[in-house]
């Protein structure tokens, strides 16, 4: 499905570039100040909220058109760079490489921090361990860790879960915890945030991590470095497992344009209850 | 109608009056004639392109998928492949080996074979021999609605039912199970021994050559019950998500392929056949077995066959309930471990490889497609030899 899509929204946004580089050869300016088009590309864990965004986005304004389409981080960064997209999502910060590249195309990044992303580590409420440190959880994943009794826990083998490769929460949990370890092979994986809930309520040695979004009673979010994730504690930077999710545009968008409209839209208190129900953090909580 | 059908101007005449009825209608012009062979032409052409284009698109998915599976092989060889277990696609350097999950497949299969085929089997003769026959008409269709329930929906239930029940009571389930399975074929196994050493003992000996047989099997059988059930007791299954919990539900989805597939062959076996052997004096039991069963065999092979590749091919609940951890049990047959499957591996991995097309990480993929393939390929024709060759055997005899 999200092949087909992504496929989809790649040719709409190649349709859009042929459409502005023919007005731009026809002596009008590009399309990106008449505003009425916007090209979004990047990272596939950005890219529910643009969705959710322009949905939104385009319901206010009909006359507005967004195409949104996922196809990672890196890419975004390239369609910005190239000229072909008007805002990149991106769930890291832009490299050197990217802004060396961008700077000798004349194209200026501007980052816009948009939501937070955090991960809470969940574990049966049975299970008396309470908490973790970031090394600790790395241990565990790593198969270092394989017994409860070395983290305060009882004596009994870790079931670890983690999320399918596919997913955004699963790069988010690779960069910040594994730091590009690799994750043992008993590790089982799953298919959805939900479906991980739904083991680690049922598997009593069982410990997964999940967007902040997703915890609820059944479940019992160990405290990290002694930290408990919470909107505030993520929000603050002061929970470890958490990073922000950017939007980029060239140059800082034109007051009142649709891009500026856009990439403004997580300030408002309808941004912010967008992104809460996918299951991230806003800004806003400090 | 009845007999009529032969008389075709006795139907017409019915309808119409029978001055109406003239010769002229009766006997085809040479245009009409024309106009009906091209129509007979035209509607062959179209059913042959209707029945062509399965086989041109069989031809098609495997012309793709090799094309899409050789970037693969040249950018990465075959070694890793094949016999590797570290499993790291996003990694950098990425690692694509796939060792865990063919042999993570085979387990599967392994187990849902284990599960299905003495189950299926056993169902299809119970149907068709044992079972009065207004019964067997109400049981049959019921067997076949399993095959009717969508795999996610299996799935659904070995991950929110089945894996928490394995985790809580999983080892007395187990030692129940093989109580329910141990005690019939061991009893089953004496009385067929104790049959067998009375043939060979003299009169005198006879009772007690077959008591002694039969005691000589069930003590120890039941002992050896006893200490297995004892041992899985002890057991602890950690995780419900394992290869033992998608072995039995795919076992479960096969079950009505067999079924139903082994019971046809087994009804289409002659009558004269079965009732040959009634004359020369067979039980029932000795007809089934040893003249049904043996004329129908090639059948129930197909069955068989059909509920591998039902158990190779399925992709959801695997992907939902066999834990999907890229590593080879320990030791190899230890069922309560997850494993990962081809299938599950293809399904889980596609979002993300779609995104670098061109890279190994999507090709991979498609290499594995191209094994799975290759793998039903190759059952598809054994089978069919094998089926050739008992025909064969059977039209000698």
């Amino acid at each position: 499905m999200r092949s087909v899509f992504s496929k989809l929204g790649k040719a709409l946004a190649l349709m859009v570039v042929v459409s502005s580089l023919s007005m731009f050869v026809g002596g009008a300016s590009a399309a990106e100040d008449k505003g009425h088009e916007i090209v979004i590309d990047g990272s596939t864990t950005v890219g529910p909220i643009a969705k959710a965004f322009a949905e939104y986005y385009m319901e206010k304004y009909p006359e507005v058109n967004i195409t949104v389409s996922e196809s990672g981080s890196g890419n975004g960064a390239k369609s910005l760079i190239n000229g072909t997209c008007h805002i990149a999502d991106m769930s890291r910060f832009m490299k050197e490489s990217e802004f060396k590249a961008a700077v000798e195309k004349d194209v200026l990044p501007v980052a816009h921090v948009v939501a937070m992303d955090g991960l809470a580590v969940i574990v049966h409420p049975s299970n008396p361990a309470s908490d973790l440190t970031l090394e600790q959880v790395r241990d565990i994943y790593l198969g270092k860790i394989t017994n409860w009794n070395e983290v305060g826990g009882p004596e009994k083998k870790i079931v670890v879960i983690s999320r399918d490769t596919n997913s955004g929460t699963y790069e988010t949990f690779e960069n910040i915890v594994m730091r590009k370890e690799k994750i043992a092979a008993g590790v089982e994986y799953v298919g959805s945030n939900g479906a991980i809930r739904q083991r680690v309520q049922s598997t009593q040695a069982a410990i997964g991590y999940v967007g902040l979004g997703f915890v609820d009673r059944t479940v019992k979010a160990l405290t990290v470095n002694g930290v408990a994730p919470t909107g505030n504690t993520v929000a603050s930077g002061k929970y470890p497992i958490a990073r922000p999710l950017y939007m980029f545009t060239n140059r800082y968008p034109k007051l009142g344009s649709h891009v500026h409209g856009f990439v403004t839209l997580h300030m408002s208190k309808k941004g912010q209850e967008i992104i809460e129900a996918i299951g991230f953090v806003p800004l806003t909580q400090y | 109608m009845g007999n009529r059908d032969d008389s075709p101007t006795a139907t017409i005449a019915e309808t119409r009056s029978p001055a109406a009825l003239t010769r002229s209608e009766l006997l085809l012009t040479k245009r009409s004639r024309r106009f009906r062979r091209l129509g007979s032409l035209l509607g062959e052409g179209l059913l042959f392109a209707i029945a062509s284009v399965s086989t041109v698109a069989v031809l098609f998915i495997f012309i793709f998928i090799f094309k899409d599976a050789l970037p693969f092989f040249t950018l990465r060889g075959f070694k890793e492949f094949f016999t590797s277990i570290a499993w790291y696609p996003s990694a950098d350097p990425p690692e694509f080996g796939a060792l865990a999950m063919f042999i993570g497949s085979g387990l599967v299969t392994l187990g849902a074979v284990v599960v299905a085929v003495p189950m299926g089997v056993s169902a299809a003769v119970c149907l068709s021999f044992v079972l009065p026959f207004a019964v067997r008409q109400v049981v049959k269709p019921v067997i076949e609605i399993l095959a009717a329930i969508p795999s996610v929906a299996y799935g659904f239930f070995a991950l929110v039912v089945f894996a928490p029940l394995l985790q809580t009571r999983g080892p007395g389930l187990l030692s129940v199970a093989i109580w329910l399975v141990g005690v019939p074929i061991i009893l089953l196994g004496a009385v067929v021994a104790g049959g067998l050493v009375s043939r060979r003992v003299s009169g005198r000996f006879l009772l007690a050559g077959r008591t002694a047989t039969i005691v000589a099997i069930v003590g120890p059988g039941l002992w050896l019950l006893y200490r297995l059930s004892g041992g899985i007791r002890g057991v602890e299954v950690t995780s419900g998500t394992n290869a033992l919990n998608v072995s039995i539900i795919l076992g479960i989805m096969a079950l009505p392929t067999i079924v139903s597939v082994s019971e046809d062959a087994l009804q289409a076996v002659g009558r004269e056949l079965r009732e040959g052997s009634y004359a020369l004096g067979a039980t029932r039991a000795e007809t089934v077995l040893r003249v049904v069963i043996p004329a129908a065999s090639s059948g129930i092979l197909a069955a068989v066959i059909l509920g591998v590749m039902r158990a190779v091919g399925e992709t959801m609940v695997v992907w939902m309930a066999s834990g999907n951890a890229a590593q080879i049990p320990e030791p190899w047959f230890n069922y309560l471990e997850p494993v990962r499957t081809l299938t599950a591996t293809i399904a889980g991995d596609m979002g993300e490889a779609d995104h670098v097309t061109g890279s190994a990480r999507y090709h991979v993929l498609f290499a594995m497609a191209l094994c799975l393939l290759a793998i039903s390929f190759v059952a598809n024709l054994a089978s069919e030899l094998v089926m050739r060759r008992t025909r064969r055997m059977l039209g000698g005899e």
